[in-house]
């Protein structure tokens, strides 16, 4: 279980995030959704320690995110962000396996983990010598994704991981994602921009808006019981955008 | 270079790309190898050089007479079975010689009286010989009797010109302020030099041109200058057909070669062993034998018949003194591996530790932006002062020979190298470091594995650049001992002669190119595939 307690953030006066207290349950897949600015991937970015916040603290089963700690934690949460964030210099395979073998890990162990990741993402093994650039865009998501899972953490963040795709490897992309997140049974963190995504995602919904929640449940609550009329507007905004297109 | 490498699309088969990490390893060990054996060819020869049986070292300054006479003088001990070499490698003017002797990297050298009273020990009064010995004394130095000759300083000019203008005496020279004077940079510099002559008759010319001793008369002869100074046994003063101002004033003291040494006995400052009295029974042997004629002829030799100096020297002693010395002469093959050897051993050493030193420099001003920045500005200003200066500030700390040398270069390295490692660093996409950070591994791991990696190839164009300034630079090093390229260029500049000089300047620039194309080499096996 993951929990933020009285977490808040200011940039130079500008709060992003006003004092949250927000728990996502074990084995649940929530998104965080709102317009640009409202603060969801400072949110996930605490939550990952890459930012601190002014007050609060991170929780992961219990236990507090500290300075002291912040490298064990991590190694309990895998991260994704847009583009995948893969090393330019390594190969797929050593982008997978650096952590684990930084951690020193047996090789028969890597091996065998890399080959269940392979099948698990549906990648083919002759992807792993080649380097990112020489990737499609899914592909690279989808090494990002193995090199987050490599290690089986409990967490799983991920910032708008299908942000920068073209709309058919997108839906493929997505489709992948929903059967893994439904195996694996992981304490998922999705943060995206796109209502259908988060709807045919995640479990539940928190609709965020200048550092706070608005609304947090399913999409069918968030469409038939809008706590306000910005949760209204957003959902008509995201329906326009779909019809425009 | 390992951490830099990366494995290539070739190697496809799983088992063969998954990673071992002995793979960097072996190559960090090859890496350590290689610097070893750097370091221990460089101390030997540091060894070698200074404590081995020692043989007398003779040095002199870089002019042909002063060669002509060391090189003599080094022969001549051979004769009388004392172990000399005649050091040419350490070569310079007054103040590298005389501080050469000082900390003992040379044992013997010819000076002259007059530069000894006034530019050395800054005192006009001292005109006898007992009289500088006496000063000398408590520097721990002594000088033998004088060789024979006087070579003094003389202004001449083309003799059709002084002619015409009516010159004869120096005092003449008041009248024609438009004249254009060119001097050594010596005596441009020197008390006893330009400042004092000026002072002394009142001349109203300024701004004269410096050059090499031997590219004044060149100069004089194209008409690009109207007065130059001249040593009076100068072959040119013959060949060019030149005219001696007299010195109507007695500015000029009288200038005698003497052999200046460390002595026995004496509790001086002069650092070294002191000269044995064989080898100094054996120095006296050259004391009042050779006449202004026979110098001025041995110089004409060297200068206008481009005779090496040793032959000229072995010339002298077996038609003068009838012993039989053997001109020592290295083919210009064997000349050329010697001097690449040395070029080579100085930018590799000062390289090495460039980069060692740099790379953590480099990577401590990105984190530092503030530190990152002053330590910038304090390399900039090394990267400002002139190199010939730096050398010499250096002699009085670590002496002359190799090791000044690379200290300089290495000093001049430092800025592109950190400068290419804090720009590297610092260009990295932040998303690309915050993965690596949100990924839990440990700082060190982020640096080695990540954050170098990513910044190799500007931390390479820094090291690439060092290389070619650096090979370029290290050309001077021959100034102050510490052979090279150098070495061939001086001497050519002091015989005036062009094939001398490209012995010297083609290796450097075939040298700073090959470093080129091989640093664009390992830049091309760093590049990742696209």
């Amino acid at each position: 279980m993951l929990e933020l307690r009285g977490i808040s953030k200011s940039y130079r006066g500008q709060t992003v995030l006003h004092p949250l207290n927000l728990r996502f349950s074990a084995g649940r897949t929530a998104a965080l959704i709102g317009p640009s600015g409202c603060g969801k991937s400072t949110l996930l970015r605490v939550l990952i320690g890459l930012v601190a916040p002014d007050a609060g603290e991170v929780r992961i089963d219990d236990q507090p995110l500290t300075p002291a700690n912040v490298r064990q934690m991590r190694h309990r949460m895998g991260y994704v962000i847009q583009e995948g964030g893969l090393f330019p210099h390594l190969s797929a395979l050593d982008n997978v396996t650096l952590l684990a073998r930084h951690l020193k890990q047996p090789p028969t162990q890597v091996r065998e983990r890399v080959a269940e990741l392979l099948a698990l993402v549906r990648l083919p093994e002759d992807v792993l010598p080649r380097f990112p650039q020489q990737l499609s865009g899914g592909q690279r998501q989808r090494v990002s994704l193995m090199r987050a899972l490599m290690l089986d953490p409990e967490v799983l963040l991920l910032d708008e991981p299908m942000g920068a795709l073209d709309p058919m490897i997108r839906a493929d992309l997505q489709t992948d994602l929903r059967v893994i997140f439904r195996q694996l049974g992981k304490t998922v963190v999705l943060v995206t921009h796109d209502l259908g995504e988060a709807a045919y995602l995640a479990d539940e919904i928190l609709l965020m808006r200048e550092g706070q929640v608005v609304q947090r449940g399913n999409f069918q609550e968030l469409l038939n019981a809008p706590a306000e009329s910005f949760v209204t507007r957003f959902i008509q905004a995201q329906r326009q955008l779909l019809a425009g297109e | 270079m390992s951490i830099y490498s990366h494995r290539t699309m070739s190697e496809n088969a799983i088992q063969t790309i998954y990673p071992n990490n002995c793979a960097d390893g072996k190559g960090l060990i090859r890496c350590l190898c290689f610097v070893g054996v750097l370091l221990l060819v460089y101390f030997s020869e540091c060894t070698f050089s200074t404590a081995q049986s020692a043989p007398l070292r003779v040095g002199s300054k870089r002019d042909t007479e002063s060669v002509i006479l060391g090189s003599l003088t080094a022969a001549w001990l051979k004769t009388r079975k004392i172990d000399a070499v005649y050091r040419g490698d350490i070569s310079g003017g007054t103040q590298v010689l005389w501080r050469a002797l000082l900390h003992g990297d040379i044992d013997v050298y010819p000076e002259f009286t007059g530069t000894l009273a006034r530019e050395i020990l800054r005192d006009e009064k001292l005109t006898t010989i007992a009289a500088l010995r006496e000063r000398l004394a408590p520097l721990g130095l002594t000088i033998g009797e004088p060789l024979g000759f006087e070579d003094n300083y003389g202004i001449g000019m083309r003799a059709e010109r002084a002619r015409e203008l009516g010159l004869t005496r120096i005092s003449d020279l008041r009248a024609h302020p438009t004249l254009r004077f060119g001097f050594s940079h010596d005596f441009l510099d020197r008390a006893d030099g330009f400042p004092g002559l000026q002072k002394r008759y009142g001349l109203p010319q300024q701004s004269p041109l410096g050059f090499e001793h031997e590219l004044a008369y060149r100069a004089l002869a194209e008409g690009r200058v109207d007065a130059i100074e001249v040593y009076t046994t100068d072959a040119e003063i013959d060949v060019y057909g030149m005219r001696l101002l007299e010195d109507d004033l007695q500015f000029f003291p009288r200038y005698e070669p003497v052999l200046i040494y460390r002595a026995d006995g004496l509790a001086g400052r002069a650092q070294g062993p002191t000269m044995p009295a064989a080898a100094r029974e054996a120095l006296r042997g050259l004391e009042g034998r050779i006449t202004r004629e026979e110098m001025m002829k041995m110089n004409r030799r060297a200068r206008i018949d481009k005779v090496p100096e040793s032959e000229v020297a072995a010339t002298f002693l077996r038609g003068k003194l009838g012993v039989t010395a053997a001109a020592e002469q290295d083919s210009r093959w064997t000349e050329i591996a010697q001097r690449t050897k040395e070029h080579l051993l100085l930018v590799l050493i000062s390289m090495l530790f460039a980069v060692v030193v740099s790379l953590p420099m480099g990577i401590l001003a990105a984190r530092l932006p503030r530190l990152g920045q002053t330590l910038l500005g304090v390399l900039g200003i090394f990267q400002t002062i002139p190199s010939l200066a730096l050398l010499v500030f250096m002699i009085p700390l670590v002496g002359i020979g190799r090791t000044p040398a690379v200290l300089a270069l290495f000093l001049y390295s430092l800025l592109p190298i950190v400068r290419g490692t804090t720009t590297g660093l610092l260009d990295i996409p932040a998303a690309l470091r915050e993965s690596a950070e949100a990924l839990g591994l440990s700082r060190m791991t982020q640096l080695f594995r990540i954050e170098l990696p990513l910044a190799s190839r500007s931390i390479l164009s820094g090291i690439k650049t060092a290389a070619v300034i650096n090979v370029g630079t290290a050309t001077i090093g021959a100034l102050i001992g510490a052979g090279g390229y150098g070495q061939p260029i001086l001497v050519g500049i002091r015989r005036d002669d062009i094939g001398t000089i490209l012995q010297g300047a083609i290796p450097a620039a075939v040298l700073a190119l090959l470093l080129q194309g091989v640093f664009e080499l390992i830049e091309r096996l760093v590049r990742r595939p696209e």
